[in-house]
């Protein structure tokens, strides 16, 4: 056959030299390799006492902001779930009771607010897409292993940033 | 002490044999067999014979047996057993009856040879000693059976060389 | 014998019994540790400081596993396999000098369970029934992959127990003696024996390989092509054994190995040492029999660091070319190696005489 390109090595067969028949040299060759290992820096990170250091754009588990006043900022656009490439997030929006207006910012607010980690790809369009700066991917934490397929949904529970029960300002 | 132990030995040594031929199993009575030149070779150790003992144990129990486990390992064990003929039982039980009668008529008479305190040498079953007479009074015998080793040793050779033009795989 | 001198017999047996135990459980510590090296990465380091707890943690786990039989194995020798395998690798050390003798209050007390004039031939003898152990196991798993592991450990071992005998005759040809211990003592300061035997001592190396079951001739429990090989029915703490056997049989070649050709016990200038320490010979003799069981022993730590430094650097051999270089390369090779040895002796005798 035609060789495709000129770049192709010729296979060549040649008699093998006594030092390369007996083994030996090549042996204490890959043994001296090993060696140098052996003494080498580790590349292992004892993970849970150090981490990786991570970039600075890097994108975690995503958190639903309060604003300055402790209220939720979502107000439930939906603008994160249209961006989302994945189809991760879900929504039910509802309407504002009188007397809740320190729980919430805006009239409309998302009453639930679901992200499936199974799904999401960790992209940050919906962190792009949210006009209300609601939400963000932390750059600290990831999604963490777990046993079963229905704790991967995360609900308001776990996606909303916790309030700060004292004023340190 | 040691005749005690040699009475235990014996027994031991007879209660092996006799299992090598009774065992159903053909691995249990190579088994059998190993433990029957162990107890040969404790006999050995009994009479200060330690080279003999540990050579008994190198090639019998460590090669020539692993060989014939090696061979029976192969064997189909699930085939039932071969029925034998009643006839040949007889003949088995009668030839074997036969065979003792004589064993007993020709030792009933043989004396054993006592040793004599005065010239006895305790020492006459190590290696040096051994190998005195070896290659000393019997140096012809002993180089006449390593040319005869030799011999089988180059007709084992022949017959497990491959033949011209046989293709094996 | 007197009986103060089985009482320190008995202690010196149990001790050494302890010891061989201790390594080979630490050893498989350290054969972790030193493939992590290798690899670059750390190793255990989490149960215990360095992770030094780690063997036992290990032991925890084979005694609490499901203890698994197969339905229609043979029962008793399913059994008996791994005890054979443990019982025979722990025999040899009993003849293994491991230090010279000491003087405790008079009297004179050899670093050695047992000396018997055929040392060498005991080890070997029990070497060559190291095998007995896999072999039952295997077969009687009942399992093809567990019999051909079997299988192949048979014929691997017979094939290098020849190069591995022919090796030794040529330093029986040098020593005179079969004794250790008579050995170990003819090669005191740096007479060692490699230096007249660096052949011999390669072909004793690959052969110790190979009977151990170690890579690069691990093939009995090659786990690319038998699954487990020998032991892939077994679990818990028969399979344990099986382990513990491998790491006891390199304990025991390594020390028949610093025996042999690295002058046992022995180091350079051990007698000007000696009397550099002290004019009392009985102290100046202990001292240096002391220091000699400390590099005994660092002798056969070089060595079993050796077998898991080959291991995790070469990988392992195809069956025919294992055969082709136990028949046609060692047991030449061994062959010359004894007739190059003969007649170094004549002429020696010949001209230095």
């Amino acid at each position: 056959m035609e060789p495709l390109t000129n770049r192709s090595k010729k296979l060549a067969k040649k008699e093998m030299t006594f030092a390369e028949k007996a083994y030996l040299p090549a042996i204490a060759q890959g043994l001296g390799i090993t060696l140098k290992h052996f003494f080498k820096k580790k590349s292992t990170i004892q993970y849970p006492e150090e981490t990786r250091q991570r970039s600075d754009v890097w994108r975690g588990l995503h958190v639903l902001k309060r604003d300055e006043e402790g209220r939720e900022r979502c107000t439930a656009c939906g603008l994160c779930a249209v961006a989302c490439p994945a189809e991760a997030i879900t929504m039910v929006a509802g309407e504002r009771k009188v007397g809740e207006e320190h729980l919430y910012r805006e009239e409309k607010y998302a009453v639930t607010y679901e992200v499936n980690m199974l799904r999401c790809i960790f992209c940050g369009m919906c962190e792009e897409a949210c006009p209300k700066a609601a939400i963000f991917l932390q750059d600290d934490k990831i999604a963490p292993a777990r046993y079963e397929r229905d704790e991967f949904i995360y609900g308001k529970d776990r996606l909303v940033e916790p309030l700060k029960t004292t004023e340190t300002k | 002490m040691t005749d005690s132990l040699f009475f235990f030995l014996a027994s031991l040594t007879l209660l092996c044999a006799l299992m090598v031929v009774i065992s159903k199993n053909p691995v249990h009575s190579v088994l059998f067999l190993i433990l029957t030149f162990f107890t040969i070779s404790g006999h050995y150790i009994l009479l200060n014979a330690q080279f003999l003992a540990a050579v008994n144990i190198i090639v019998y129990a460590g090669a020539i047996m692993v060989l014939f486990l090696f061979v029976i390992m192969f064997l189909n064990q699930s085939q039932e057993r071969v029925r034998t003929a009643t006839i040949s039982k007889f003949a088995g039980v009668t030839a074997g009856g036969l065979l003792f009668i004589v064993l007993v008529a020709a030792l009933r008479d043989a004396s054993v040879q006592t040793y004599d305190p005065e010239t006895f040498d305790s020492q006459i079953g190590m290696v040096e000693n051994l190998g005195k007479v070896l290659f000393g009074d019997y140096l012809l015998p002993f180089e006449l059976a390593s040319v005869l080793f030799l011999v089988a040793m180059v007709g084992a050779v022949m017959l497990g060389k491959k033949e011209e033009g046989e293709k094996h795989f | 014998m007197e009986s103060v001198d089985l009482i320190y017999k008995t202690i010196y047996i149990l001790v050494i019994f302890g010891i061989t135990l201790l390594i080979a459980t630490y050893s498989t510590y350290a054969e972790r540790k030193v493939a992590a090296f290798i690899q670059d990465r750390i190793g255990p380091n989490r149960a215990g400081p360095f992770g030094l707890l780690q063997p036992l943690a290990d032991a925890g786990k084979m005694f609490f596993k499901e203890e698994f039989i197969p339905a229609k194995s043979n029962k008793a020798l399913f059994i008996l396999g791994p005890g054979v395998a443990m019982l025979i690798a722990c025999m040899s050390s009993a003849v293994i000098p491991f230090g010279d003798m000491l003087i405790i209050g008079g009297r004179e007390v050899y670093l050695q369970a047992i000396e018997v004039n055929i040392g060498l031939l005991y080890v070997f003898g029990v070497v060559s029934l190291g095998v007995y152990g896999v072999m039952i196991g295997g077969w009687a798993s009942n399992n093809k992959f567990s019999l051909l592991g079997a299988i192949r450990a048979a014929s691997q071992n017979i094939s290098y127990e020849l190069a591995m005998g022919l090796s030794i005759i040529a330093i029986l040809m040098m020593t005179g003696s079969l004794s250790l211990r008579e050995i170990a003592a003819q090669q005191a300061g740096f007479n060692w024996n490699i230096w007249y035997q660096p052949l011999g001592f390669i072909i004793f190396l690959v052969c110790a390989f190979a009977e151990t079951n170690r890579t690069p001739f691990d093939l009995p429990e090659c786990e690319a092509e038998l699954v487990g090989g020998y032991h892939t029915e077994y679990s818990s703490m028969k399979l344990g054994l099986f382990l513990f056997a491998e790491y006891i049989n390199i304990f025991v070649a390594s020390a028949v190995m610093a025996t042999l050709y690295f002058g046992a016990y022995n180091f350079p200038f051990m007698h000007e040492l000696g009397a550099l320490i002290s004019d009392d010979p009985v102290i100046a003799n202990n001292v240096i029999t002391i220091l000699g069981v400390v590099v005994m022993f660092a002798k056969i730590f070089f060595f079993i660091f050796f077998f898991m430094w080959v291991r995790w650097t070469l990988p392992r051999f195809r069956f025919d070319q294992l055969m082709k270089l136990g028949w046609q390369i060692l047991i030449p090779l061994a062959i010359l190696n004894i007739i190059l040895t003969g007649g170094g002796i004549l002429l020696k005798d010949h001209f230095f005489n």
